[in-house]
């Protein structure tokens, strides 16, 4: 005797990432985005959005600062929360610096140009 | 290994090199706009910068070890070094060095001698590199075998460069050493003939890129066409900017380009606002404003990342494909292969404040 009700089968079960968990999906899940942005001139910022909560943005700033020789700051943004903001196109620099403390390369998004 | 063959030339080497390298680019300067929409795409710029165009499917490494037969394995090395690129800069953004990838016509416009004097070295290549690779013979034996295969090659007079050439890329076998890696993806002319696979020998199981290759052997065992057919390339006619005082520039062209890669012109001006952390307006002549400085190459640039992200099918890489709005998601359906997926909303992120504040904050 088999009712299906009884069966231990849940048909609405969540059956998992069809896509096994490939990033990007239509999401805009933990990354962290580097942007750059034109000031007037030649100059331009790098901004750091999306640091994941077990790094002290306070603490990173400084090294930032230290090892790019630059000035930068923390800005308190109401939607994207803290984001490091420093002088001068960092971008690579930035990358290079995260990927060296472990941070895996694919959930850091580049953007500009 | 160079040292003991007097007869080795690396220059001939460097000057197949180049001749491979001036090909003409998708997005070359002298792209012709009104030449049809193709179907491929180049995954370097015109200065050979590297766009990350997704992993290189199987089908396309077999027509790359099909037309660019003496490269083959080289190819393949290269598209692994490719891949540790891309994966370090996801950009693209640091220039390459004279490594561009080995073009899908190098059959058909590449210079008759070179290709024909590579013709016969090619086929004892393809079995050749598939011994080494199997038996994952060590530096010695293939040393032997570029011996005999030199000695061989002073009989031929006309084939000298292709085996020199064929010198060149052992070496480079040899370094990758790849014959360790079950994912090293140049077995692709492997297993044509059914009973030669590899895992036959042992009772391991086989792996899936092992499996794949299979499939693609017999499929263009069964479908010869299938590699012969280049199919046309991808055209877009490269940006043109033009500068307006000092601090705007101006995207001519962006009306014709968006209409070569069917998008609106609106998700892609969307788009290169959100990269480009800036602002700007169409103007009445359908020319995009847009605020900052801004090179043909930056704005190229990302018009590829838009490419590579909303035009190209990922799995097929087509570029013929649809997006669709639905429930305020966008989804792409490739039209070639019927492949649907969601993409990313454009987001533009954090935007710091620039400029005088006594403007916008009251």
């Amino acid at each position: 005797m088999n009712v299906q009700n009884l069966n231990s089968f849940d048909p609405f079960a969540d059956e998992g990432d069809p896509l096994g968990g490939n990033q990007d999906v239509g999401s805009q899940q933990n990354y962290l985005h580097i942007r750059i942005q034109q000031r007037n001139g030649r100059k331009t910022l790098t901004t750091l959005q999306g640091l994941p909560k077990e790094y002290d943005p306070k603490k990173l700033l400084k090294a930032f600062k230290k090892e790019f020789a630059c000035n930068g700051t923390l800005v308190d943004d109401e939607e994207m929360g803290q984001v490091i903001q420093l002088q001068g196109d960092q971008r690579l620099k930035i990358v290079k610096f995260l990927t060296e403390e472990g941070i895996p390369k694919n959930t850091i998004k580049l953007h500009g140009f | 290994m160079a040292a003991e063959q007097p007869l080795f030339d690396p220059s001939l080497k460097k000057r197949k090199k180049k001749a491979v390298a001036f090909t003409e680019d998708p997005l070359g300067p002298e792209a012709d706009p009104t030449t049809p929409a193709p179907t491929t795409i180049e995954n370097t710029t015109t200065n050979g910068d590297v766009i990350d165009l997704g992993p290189t499917t199987a089908h396309e490494q077999m027509k790359q070890s099909l037309n660019g037969a003496p490269d083959s394995v080289d190819a393949a090395d290269e598209v692994k070094e490719d891949d540790d690129f891309k994966a370090m800069f996801p950009d693209g953004l640091k220039k390459k060095k004279k490594k561009k990838d080995i073009p899908m016509d190098l059959g058909e416009d590449g210079s008759g001698a070179s290709t024909a004097a590579a013709a016969p070295a090619a086929t004892e290549d393809l079995d050749f590199s598939d011994i080494k690779k199997k038996k994952k013979s060590t530096k010695k034996k293939a040393m032997e075998d570029f011996e005999k295969e030199f000695n061989e090659a002073k009989a031929k007079d006309e084939a000298e460069e292709a085996e020199a050439d064929d010198g060149e890329h052992l070496n480079e076998l040899d370094e990758a050493d790849l014959g360790d890696d079950p994912f090293a993806r140049n077995e692709a002319p492997a297993g044509i003939d059914s009973g030669t696979e590899p895992w036959l020998g042992s009772d391991r199981d086989y792996t899936y890129p092992e499996l794949l290759t299979r499939f693609y052997a017999s499929l263009h065992a069964a479908n010869p066409s299938l590699l012969t057919s280049t199919g046309k390339r991808y055209t877009i006619a490269p940006p043109q900017i033009l500068r307006e005082g000092v601090r705007k520039s101006i995207f001519a062209n962006v009306a014709d380009i968006c209409k070569r890669m069917h998008r609106q012109p609106e998700h892609v001006i969307q788009f290169l606002f959100a990269e480009m952390g800036t602002t700007g307006s169409v103007d009445g002549s359908g020319r995009l404003v847009i605020k900052g400085r801004f090179q043909p190459k930056q704005v190229e640039n990302v018009l590829r990342r838009y490419i590579v992200e909303y035009v190209t099918c990922k799995t097929c890489k087509s570029p013929d494909t649809l997006l669709t709005k639905e429930n305020r998601i966008f989804f792409m359906s490739c039209e070639s292969c019927g492949s649907r997926r969601s993409v990313n909303a454009i987001k533009s992120g954090f935007q710091a404040q620039v400029g005088r504040r006594k403007a916008t904050a009251q």
